[in-house]
């Protein structure tokens, strides 16, 4: 265990250098389990830990950078006219979405961890890994147009104001990702709504997203990208929420491994279907008249519901409530998309909505388990 | 940056058209979500369902787990020498930190004879296990004490205890009959797990006849020789409650002992299922749950059973105890006889000298020095692991032959019951509550666990009441903080609970 001691040896002093010593403790940790062990309770614990949970949900998310990468510079060359067919320039094609996206990425994570590590350091308690997975998709929800001081006000704000003022991770209320893109909604609008910032480093260039497209109806959204387009994600759109097998992947990789809710998931979709048979019922505008089933290839509606919806910490957390939550969320999202012509992504301010009611949803479930008790008293 | 120049640098790649890899590639996709799909489905399927051998009816319990560990005592029981017993009046929460001992050092006393008395409750004695000379009492914080440590004859003396004739004796004259000839402590009062009052009349009586425990003695080889004992036990108990005595039977056993099985005079209960459907809260709660603070129900192990009813039987306090040695750190798992309190490290005979010392079994027991005692109720040690080391990107490594109930194992996604070396690391660090739903699969009762301990941080007696905490006790959440992604202390944080609704 030579790595070991050096470690050991390297170890900055708690007391002398706090900030060091915060600092030295998050990547050790990284590196090693500690040999922590409890002197009373169970004496035995599951080999799980909070990281692997995290990193495993950074995991569910790698082929969708990966796939973003290539479609922000397959949108770029598209819209330059240049590579069309989408096998054309893949090198290209990939070293410009790279350059486009991890440079969002590593801001997103210095910003975010750099306010970790100080929390962590100023409450004297172990860095906690929640920001890796909100760091890793902060960027998939952003357009890779996005300027990058733009960025770092949203992290700034969302890791603060949403995260740290609970008292960090595990604590907030609602979705401090997602909170970091409602930000830019509402204090840069231009840069993250309209038809021209989806398409990254080509000027003046306006195109326009299916979702933009629906509102007259779905003859107009297949005159201008073809469902199996949408259905791969060959869109202009956020960074990672265009390519739907490839959330599905994510998604059934989390379910899997008892990461995410499927209850959530299920939930979500089943809102959606709901909400969509009842808007083509009604049949008032074109957009309602969109059959339900293609909701599924616009926007970011499975991104949203397999990634967002179930975080843990903000998600209800009861069994019952995961179910109504997924399904409010489902239902919402769908009736902001049909009913905001401005704005037709709904599942961002959904998820918000939800967040904030997750706690009553659990709070009627807790209490019909309480009144359960009492009557039988 | 000059895109034409990147792109013509690049023009390897270009010449790669879309339109021949893209099959493939949708291939891959495709085929990695039908194979995330089917290992799913076959987790689910391959998902094994609790043994269930009786039949009738029979309550079959699905959630919970087993820990599949190595050193599963086996074997007949063996003899040991054990010199040196002790009582410990902190195994009882909420007695007077400083009870009235009654022997000084170098008294003799009779097995059975009285060591001590709670100041609160003074007609309660706590009696010696064995017949020998009070050689020492411990003294530990606040002059509080500790252990009273008697060491034992070769031969065993009994103080001698009066006959009583159980059909015609009132329940005064049995009540006071147990208190003053040591028994009364082995009867535990829930809610709050305490020693109940002598004027308490408990709405029922349960007894679990099966410890589904890691590594738990078999209750079999207990009752073996002792069956009048046990018989008797029971029809002491019956006297004692207004209600009934409900008997938990091991629904999952090919043969149950007839002493369980044809015991008579009480409701008897099958129970088939996974740790902890052998908890004799969880057999409460499917039976006739705790309702409340004031709902007093007693609960006893098969040991002390027997205790109770040798008063009778053999005239005699009967603390004889088989005790189960195991764990992975043991060299010969194996069953012994002694009394209760034993020397662990007499008991032990230089086994587990490394390792992980417990007095109980290692979800709810307590960590023990090989020259301290075996706590009152316990009948069993478990050496483990200590679990001292530092693991190498630990928390990223796709698979280890460790028991684990998480899906990112594959041990979680399919588990296999072989047994394995465990040892007390935490496998991560501690963190704030962030998973949801892991408890609930861990404890099979209509309770939110996770929901009950927040209550219990917050302080909030109300829902804490209401959640249903007073169903509980530690052994009941020892799973779910073994299953505890955040190392949350669980049991911890349901003892204070349990401590300030008892202190109101």
């Amino acid at each position: 265990m030579g790595l070991l001691d050096f470690f050991k040896k390297i170890e900055p002093d708690k007391k002398k250098s706090g900030f060091l010593h915060t600092l030295y403790d998050g990547f050790f940790t990284f590196l090693f389990v500690p040999n922590h062990r409890p002197t009373k309770g169970a004496h035995v614990h599951d080999h799980t830990d909070l990281k692997r949970t995290m990193i495993f949900v950074v995991l569910a998310l790698v082929p969708l950078y990966i796939f973003g990468m290539f479609n922000v510079g397959h949108q770029h060359y598209l819209a330059l006219g240049e590579y069309v067919g989408v096998g054309e320039g893949i090198g290209a094609k990939m070293l410009y979405g790279a350059l486009k996206v991890l440079p969002i990425y590593a801001i997103s994570m210095a910003v975010g961890l750099g306010i970790e590590f100080y929390f962590a350091f100023k409450k004297g308690h172990a860095i906690e890994e929640g920001y890796l997975v909100t760091g890793a998709l902060i960027p998939l929800i952003m357009p890779a147009s996005l300027p990058i001081w733009i960025l770092v006000l949203a992290i700034v704000f969302a890791v603060i104001i949403g995260k740290e003022a609970f008292g960090g991770t595990g604590m907030n209320i609602v979705n401090v990702a997602l909170l970091a893109r409602v930000f830019v909604f509402f204090a840069y609008p231009s840069s993250i709504s309209g038809d021209a910032v989806w398409v990254a480093g080509v000027d003046g260039y306006a195109g326009a997203t299916p979702l933009a497209l629906a509102q007259n109806g779905w003859a107009s959204v297949t005159n201008t990208f073809s469902t199996e387009q949408m259905w791969w994600g060959l869109i202009p759109g956020s960074i990672g929420e265009t390519s739907k097998p490839l959330i599905i992947l994510g998604a059934m990789f989390l379910i899997l491994t008892r990461i995410a809710s499927w209850r959530i998931m299920l939930g979500g979709i089943i809102g959606m279907v709901l909400m969509g048979f009842v808007f083509n019922a009604w049949g008032a505008t074109p957009f309602m008249e969109v059959p339900w089933y293609y909701h599924f290839y616009m926007g970011s509606f499975l991104f949203a519901i397999a990634f967002m919806a179930t975080d843990p910490v903000t998600a209800a957390s009861t069994n019952r409530g995961k179910w109504i939550y997924g399904i409010l969320i489902g239902a919402f999202g769908l009736i902001i998309r049909i009913f905001n012509p401005a704005y037709p992504e709904g599942w961002m301010l959904a998820i918000l909505l939800i967040n904030v009611f997750a706690p009553l949803i659990d709070y009627f479930v807790l209490q019909s388990n309480m009144k359960k008790r009492l009557k039988s008293a | 940056m000059n895109a034409a120049l990147v792109s013509n640098f690049l023009s390897f790649a270009g010449s790669a058209t879309f339109g021949a890899i893209f099959p493939i590639l949708s291939m891959v996709v495709y085929g990695l979500i039908g194979l995330l799909t089917l290992m799913y489905l076959g987790s689910i399927l391959s998902r094994k369902r609790p043994k269930t051998i009786a039949t009738g009816s029979v309550k079959v319990l699905k959630k919970g787990f087993d820990i599949p560990v190595k050193g599963v005592p086996t074997g007949a029981v063996e003899n040991v020498m054990v010199n040196k017993f002790a009582v410990q009046p902190k195994n009882f929460p909420y007695i007077f930190p400083i009870p009235k001992v009654t022997v000084e050092v170098g008294d003799h006393v009779n097995a059975g004879d009285a060591l001590f008395y709670d100041r609160d409750n003074t007609d309660v004695k706590f009696a010696s296990p064995v017949s020998g000379k009070v050689v020492d009492i411990h003294r530990g914080a606040k002059r509080s004490i500790a252990e009273i440590i008697v060491e034992a004859d070769k031969e065993q003396t009994y103080k001698t205890i009066e006959s009583i004739n159980l059909d015609s004796a009132s329940r005064e004259t049995l009540v006071s009959f147990l208190a003053k000839n040591g028994a009364w402590p082995l009867i535990n009062e829930r809610p709050y797990d305490v020693i109940p009052a002598l004027d308490t009349v408990p709405r029922d009586i349960f007894i679990s006849t099966f410890d589904t425990a890691p590594l738990a003695p078999d209750n079999a080889l207990i009752v073996a020789g002792k069956e009048a004992a046990f018989q008797t036990g029971l029809n002491i108990l019956r006297k004692l409650t207004s209600g009934k005595v409900h008997l938990g039977l091991d629904g999952r056993a090919e043969k149950v002992n007839p002493a369980f099985a044809q015991a008579e005079g009480v409701e008897k209960h099958w129970f088939s299922g996974f740790h902890p459907a052998g908890n004799v809260g969880v057999q409460i709660h499917h039976t006739a749950p705790i309702k409340n603070g004031e709902d007093k129900v007693w609960t006893l192990g098969v040991q002390e059973v027997i205790t109770l009813g040798g008063l009778i039987t053999e005239g005699r306090y009967d603390a004889s105890r088989v005790v189960a040695i195991g764990g992975n750190k043991v060299t010969k798992p194996r069953y012994v006889r002694t009394f209760m309190g034993a020397n662990i490290g007499e008991l032990l005979g230089g086994d587990g000298a490394e390792g992980r010392v417990i007095s109980g079994d290692i979800l709810s027991g307590e960590k023990k020095e090989i020259a301290e005692f075996l706590n009152y109720f316990d009948n069993q040690v478990s050496v483990i692991g200590e679990g001292n080391y530092y693991e190498m990107f630990g928390w990223i490594l796709p698979s280890k032959k460790v028991p684990s109930v998480s899906r990112t194992y594959f041990q979680g996604l399919f588990p296999s019951t072989k047994a394995k070396d465990i040892d007390a690391n935490y496998h991560g660090e501690e963190r704030a509550f962030v998973m949801t739903g892991e408890y609930e699969r861990m404890l099979p009762m209509d309770i939110y666990p996770q929901h009950l301990m927040k209550a219990i941080v917050t302080a909030d007696y109300e829902k804490m009441e209401g959640l249903g905490i007073h169903e509980l006790s530690e052994e009941d959440v020892a799973l779910c903080e073994f299953a505890c992604t955040s190392k949350q202390p669980l049991q911890e944080i349901l003892r204070k609970g349990l401590t300030e609704l008892y202190s109101e």
